[in-house]
This record gives structure tokens, sequence and C-alpha cells, in this order.
């Protein structure tokens, strides 16, 4: 067993899951190949989404992949950066407005 | 990036023997990833032989004005591996009887060969159909006695094809070197000016990307597609295809993988990407490779890495079409880059 919670060679291992719930593997795998595809967003768009999800989940998997995926679709490290931001925005954005909640509790409990 | 090829510095991955064994110890060796041979095996497709002739490809020699990062072919003002006249005047005497349609010049920078211009007066008389030379676009920008290029490719109606890895500056002189881009930008405009790469034009222009990094190249059209729309709105450039060509795992590239510490992963990623209906189109099975000193090759990277190609005729003096058709390809595990996802050739995509 390895030392770590992550190993980079366990995301290649990512199919295996399937081996102990094929139908469920098989309909999830199914699923997100679906997503990925050219639809009304580009596959170029939803590899930008991916990647700034993948940060927000903190998932370093994902992180590799979708970096490596963009790279082979042509897009920069400035538009890399800037999805990167985007959920990083809408992650710390979902923190703050919890600041509204605190900011009413704080008064309600207050002469 | 080093400013000079793997021989002037006489890295060990000059010699080819090391690159080969490099490409079929570890990984390959131990069982972890299948060998080319074993995957054609899988799908019935060893040995791996060729179909019709269709492209001579003759490599005019390996020195270049650049010492791309990645270049298969290790080339740089340094390389003085140039084809002779004499070779040339062999190759010229196939070039008048084979059945090939295309015939394609590549290097090195094919123009700075002596007699390169000799050479293409004397071919484009053959009338061959097709007829590429590939050129890095910067050597237009070299030298005064290389400015009028464009013109004289135009007067020979050679077909051309060219290196752009990207449409940005930054990513493009990485992997190519300081100042690549703006040059490359500055030949392009020159090349459309005479009428090179205009819609409907019968002078060719086509662009060759290769991925700058370890990763393999997507989606040729929508590539295309986002080449030429950042290329015409930022500068005004227009050509008509994209080829995207993997890099393939020898020479300058295979020490760089190894290098960064990405040769397994990439590996791991060309085997996944295995693509068995790549494998009835992919060049070897159409191309012959000529080399500057004559040797020919099931294709341009087995000329790098001197595997001759398995027959009887293994040189251009001796060159029989029949004969040469009649053999089987030589493989190792540099293949798999042709072999990845949609395929890989000098003429891009193949699946």
């Amino acid at each position: 067993m390895e030392n770590t919670y992550y190993d980079p060679k366990d995301l290649k291992k990512f199919p295996k899951i399937s081996e102990w719930s094929e139908e469920l593997g098989a309909k999830f795998f199914d699923y997100y190949g679906k997503v990925f595809e050219e639809g009304a967003l580009s596959a170029r768009e939803k590899s930008l989404i991916a990647l700034a999800v993948a940060h927000v989940v903190k998932c370093p998997y994902c992180i590799d992949a979708y970096t490596q995926d963009g790279l082979q679709r042509g897009i920069t490290k400035e538009e890399m950066m800037e999805a990167v931001h985007a959920g990083a925005a809408i992650e710390s954005g979902a923190t703050l407005v919890h600041g509204v909640q605190m900011m009413k509790k704080y008064d309600k409990l207050s002469m | 990036m080093s400013t000079q090829s793997l021989h002037k510095r006489e890295n060990e991955l000059s010699k080819t023997e090391t690159q080969l064994k490099i490409l079929s110890n570890g990984i390959f060796q131990n069982g972890e990833l299948p060998t080319f041979k074993e995957k054609l095996a899988e799908t019935n497709q060893f040995p791996l032989q060729p179909k019709k002739l269709e492209i001579l490809q003759i490599n005019v020699g390996y020195m270049c004005n650049q010492v791309c990062s990645h270049c298969h072919v290790d080339a740089g003002p340094d390389r003085k591996e140039i084809m002779t006249r004499e070779t040339m005047q062999q190759c010229l005497d196939v070039i008048k009887t084979t059945g090939a349609h295309t015939l394609d010049l590549t290097g090195g920078a094919p123009e700075m060969n002596p007699n390169f211009r000799w050479f293409v007066e004397e071919a484009s008389k053959v009338g061959i159909k097709d007829f590429i030379v590939r050129s890095n676009l910067t050597i237009i920008e070299a030298n005064k006695k290389y400015h009028d290029l464009p013109e004289f490719f135009k007067k020979h109606n050679v077909h051309v094809v060219s290196s752009m890895p990207h449409w940005t500056r930054g990513k493009t002189d990485k992997q190519r070197g300081e100042g690549v881009f703006n040059k490359s930008i500055e030949a392009l405009k020159k090349l459309n000016a005479v009428g090179y790469g205009m819609p409907d034009s019968d002078l060719k222009l086509d662009l060759v990307y290769n991925p700058a990094g370890a990763f393999l190249p997507t989606n040729q059209a929508s590539m295309e597609k986002d080449f030429k729309k950042a290329l015409l709105e930022d500068f005004g450039i227009q050509f008509h295809n994209l080829f995207a060509i993997t890099n393939l795992p020898i020479s300058r590239f295979l020490e760089y993988l190894i290098a960064s510490d990405n040769y397994e992963d990439y590996m791991y990623n060309l085997v996944e990407a295995f693509n068995p209906s790549a494998v009835s189109n992919v060049m070897c099975t159409n191309t012959i490779s000529v080399s500057w000193d004559g040797w020919l090759y099931d294709c341009d990277f087995n000329q790098m890495l001197e595997l001759k190609v398995a027959s009887k005729v293994k040189h251009i003096s001796e060159y029989n079409e029949d004969i040469l058709n009649n053999r089987d390809i030589v493989i190792s595990q540099h293949c798999y880059g042709c072999t990845a996802g949609a395929g890989s050739s000098c003429q891009g995509t193949v699946a």
C-alpha cells in the first residue's frame, strides 16, 4: 500500500471501478463520455468548465486530466488560469454570501 | 533550450542504439505495456506491409537554421549531413519513373542545401502531381539570399508545408526558439502576398502543428478552426489546411521526455490512444523515405533511428519499386506515435 492518499497512477486505473459494479460503472462512463461531447457548448468550453470544477472540488486527478486535455485542445495558460479564478470566485463567493446569514443571526441576537 | 544538436553535444541519445534500447526496455520489457508488435498482433495487423507507393519523401540534409526542442531529426546549424548533387541526380532518375504522385522534400531546412534550387527546378520539370517542400518559414527571413523563396516556390508550383506550433508567441518560441514566432508571421505574410494559402488559390500553403510538450494533439479540424481564426484576426494571415502531427518519442523529443520525467506517462498515453483503424493508413504503408546519403527507409522517423528498409533494395542507386513494395515495415515502440488517436503522418491525421 502506498503511504500517501493520492497516487498519480490511480488515474489510469479509474475504469477499474466498473469491476466491482459493472452496471453502474458502465452507466457512469457512458454518461461521462456523452457530457463532454460537442453540444450546445463546445468540447473546448466544457474542458475549461471541467478544469474550474476540478479545482473547486480539489481533485488532483481531475486537475492533471483537464490540464492535459486543455493543452491538447490548444487552450492557453491564460484561459486556464481565468477558468480557475472563475471557479475560485464562485467558491469564495459561496463562503462570503453566508456572511449575510451571520449578519442576520448577529442582529437577531443583539439588542 | 539548447542551441546545439544532440550530436554536437555528444549526448548519449545521439546514438540510435541508445534510443532503440530505451524504447525496448523498462515498461515494454517488464510487460507493463505491450510492444508495438504485440499490439499489432492483437488486431492481426502484424507484420505491417506497404500498400501502393504514393509519396516519395527525400531528406536533403540535416542542416537547419533552427534547433527546435522537439526535433526528431536532431537538426541544427551544426549538422553537416547534406545530400550531394550526385545523390540528387539519383533521386531525379527515380522521380522520373516512380508511381508515387507526391514528392516531399524535407530536412533540416531543405533550402540550406546548396543544390536545393537546382534540384527543385529539375524535379518540377518531371511534372509530379504534388510537389511539397517542408519549409520552416524562418529560413525565408534568415538571410537575404532566401528572401525570394516565396517567388521561387511560386515559379515552380511548389506546395509549401510549414511548421507552426501555436498561434501565440510564447508557445511557439518555447518550442522553436526565441524570435521564431515573429519571423514565422513575417514569412507567412510574404507567402500570402504572392498568393500562397489564399482561398481558392492553387498555391497550396499548409501548416503543421506539433504539440509543444508531452501531450497529444487534439482533433485536427477543430485545431484548424482555432488556428485560422487566430491567425486571420491577429495577423491577417490565411492558409489552407492544418496537419496535426504527434511528436514521436525519439531524438530531441525523447531527450525532453526523459529530462522532464514525462517519458513513461507519454508512452502510456500513446499506447492507451492506440487506434487499430489508424494502422492501415499509417504513412509507412504509402511512403518511402530517402536519406541525405541515399539510403531508403519506411519513414523519416525510421531514418532518424537508422532502421533501413527490410528489403534487398536498400539504396536509391539500386531503387526498384516492385521489390521495395514487397517488404515488411520495420517497427519499434516509437510507432505508437503514428497510431494514437486519429493517427499521425506527415500529411496529418490518417484515421
